[in-house]
């Protein structure tokens, strides 16, 4: 249980990051989890001018593990390429689908590592993908825009 | 308003009786993390006994054969024992035998009806079809309440035909508003489909009331028949109904077998679902004749396997009795809402304390996801459902995306309730809701 819910993911859940839309998104990507109506729209902002990420927003309702990991995403992302963020983004779903056999690097996942302990519960890696696939496709959408 | 469930009624099954039909259940005696299963999802499915698993087995070691086709002994010995089955379900609901039609599960019977009224509007079935057939601006009313499977084929069938559909609304308490039913079944009403019981609420519908209103104006009824037939004495000749569905697997049979009841009358003027081999009198290269009911809805290889172990699972509700059964889960459905009513910040969906329910409760925690509670309840080894339970409407009418249900039945002992109440206050806890 204290594996699952770590301490950080409790208060995040509690006290949420990056949450809340803003204007002048690069994309946008809603994705909902059909088997319990969890929902997400979440947002990529870039640095004007640049080709990095100024920032991750989103908005959404969910388990603990979802919107956690939604902080987690957004914490993540400032300050990274697009690219960059896709490569972690392929990192973080390996680990999550590796069934407790890989542990999320650290160095590129940063806190995200918390969520290591989910890999265990198959039920429960769409929870913490969602914002992670979100993302992805909110990658896509601005590359392509 | 209906009578609290006296705790010590003769009638309801004593904890000795329960001890002693849980060793029937091989599964109740596995341990899930550590820990003594307790299995709080009989809503969702229930468990099966020895001799239903046993049954299945035996049929395929000494008597497997395609049934109603071939004259070797095991085909005729398959066939006999396929409709002792029907006749044994029949009688368990209160029907003829020509009135039960085998499916896979409630769902396929519900969208059978469906799909053979699209039929009929399509044209086929011939005169005696006639008052089957929609047309556009002709009304199919369903309750707020209702699961997809009883939801989902009628806007498909409205869409299909250009019928509207129209939603029976229900009260903060989770029952019906009769009121507004009798408003909105009107002589546009061509189709009345509700459950009998809410899978999430608990609360048991007035059959005889919307029979009497669907009657009024020569409506068709439907009744999702899915939560009441494994959990209380059902006598569908008795209720009038049109129509009924139910699935083998919620109570006590395995799956892959469901039950469309419907009064013969009608199952003989409609015109057939599935079509192919099995169901039919006369194939020509251009056209085909059909059989009557129940047949003309059953084609293809059958469900034999499972419509033997369904009618042993009713066998052993029968020796048990279903009405013993029904007053040991009302017992159930008031220990869990009081329970539930005394832990902050859980809010119980459906009838409060002391109303009608069945052995089953869904609730609200403050702040807290469904999915997290269930995480937490299965770390202690307690199996509840979390999420829509396939209810996606009612829960938006509710003012909430998902809920947890504990659901019991005959095998759950007041101590497994205790075990819930007492794991899930120490989950909100853990999940620090402030209440
Ligand atoms: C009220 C109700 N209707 C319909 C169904 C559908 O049953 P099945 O999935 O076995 O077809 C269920 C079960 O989930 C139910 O509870």
């Amino acid at each position: 249980m204290e594996s699952l819910y770590q301490e950080v993911i409790l208060d995040l859940s509690r006290r949420p990051h990056g949450r809340g839309l803003e204007d002048h998104a690069a994309a946008e990507s809603h994705q909902i989890n059909p088997t319990c109506g969890d929902e997400i729209t979440l947002q990529l902002h870039l640095e004007p001018g640049t080709d990095r990420i100024r920032a991750i927003r989103w908005e959404g309702h969910g388990c603990a593990i979802s919107q956690a990991s939604a902080s987690l995403f957004s914490d993540l992302a400032p300050g990274l390429t697009p690219a960059d963020l896709a490569a972690r983004i392929e990192l973080f779903r390996v680990a999550m689908r590796s069934r407790g056999t890989i542990e999320p690097d650290e160095e590129l996942l940063g806190d995200a590592v918390a969520l290591g302990g989910v890999s265990r519960y198959a039920a429960r890696v769409k929870c913490a993908m969602l914002a992670w696939v979100a993302g992805e496709q909110a990658i896509i959408l601005a590359a392509a825009a | 308003m209906p009578t609290f469930p006296a705790l010590t009624s003769p009638r309801t099954l004593t904890s000795s009786e329960i001890a002693a039909l849980r060793a029937d259940f091989p599964i109740l005696h596995r341990e899930v993390n550590g820990r003594p299963l307790v299995y709080l999802d009989s809503g969702a499915t229930s468990q099966k006994p020895r001799s239903v698993i046993e049954v299945e087995r035996e049929y395929y070691e000494r008597e497997n054969a395609a049934v109603h086709r071939g004259a070797h002994t095991l085909a005729a010995l398959a066939t006999e024992r396929f409709e002792d089955a029907r006749a044994t379900v029949a009688r368990f609901v209160g029907a003829r035998e020509d009135e039960i039609v085998w499916t896979s599960n409630a769902t396929e019977a519900l969208n059978l009806v469906a799909y053979a009224i699209g039929n009929a509007t399509a044209g086929r079935g011939g005169p005696a079809a006639e008052r089957f057939r929609l047309a556009s601006g002709d009304e199919i009313v369903v309750t707020e309440m209702e699961h997809h499977a009883n939801l989902v084929p009628w806007q498909e069938l409205a869409a299909r035909t250009g019928a509207v559909l129209r939603f029976i609304p229900i009260s903060a308490d989770g029952t019906l508003r009769m009121d507004e039913a009798a408003r909105l079944i009107t002589s546009r009403t061509r189709i009345l489909a509700f459950t009998h019981v809410s899978n999430v609420l608990g609360v048991i519908n007035p059959v005889q009331e919307l029979v009497a209103l669907a009657r009024s104006v020569g409506a068709l009824t439907v009744l999702d028949a899915c939560q009441s037939a494994p959990h209380l004495p059902l006598d569908l000749a008795a209720l009038d109904v049109d129509f009924a569905a139910f699935s083998g697997h919620k109570m006590l049979g395995p799956t892959g077998i469901g039950v469309l009841f419907g009064r013969s009358e009608l199952l003989n003027a409609l015109p057939p679902f599935l079509t192919g081999g099995s169901m039919i009198t006369t194939v020509t290269m251009d056209s085909a004749e059909y059989l009557p009911s129940p047949h003309r809805f059953e084609a293809g290889t059958q469900r034999v396997s499972q419509a033997i172990a369904l009618a042993s699972a009713v066998d052993y509700l029968d020796h048990i009795g279903i009405d013993r059964i029904a007053q040991h889960e009302a017992t159930l459905g008031q220990h869990l809402v009081v329970g539930l009513n005394e832990i902050p910040g859980v809010t119980v969906l459906g009838p409060g304390i002391g109303q009608a329910r069945v052995g089953l409760a869904s609730f609200d925690v403050e702040g807290v996801h469904s999915h997290d509670i269930g995480q937490f309840l299965d770390d202690r080894s307690i199996a509840v459902r979390v999420g829509h339970h396939c209810t996606q409407p009612l829960h938006r009418r509710l003012g909430v995306t998902s809920s947890t249900r504990a659901s019991g039945y005959l095998y759950t002992t007041e101590n497994e309730i205790d075990d819930f109440l007492n794991a899930l206050a120490d989950a909100t806890k853990f999940f620090g809701v402030n209440a």
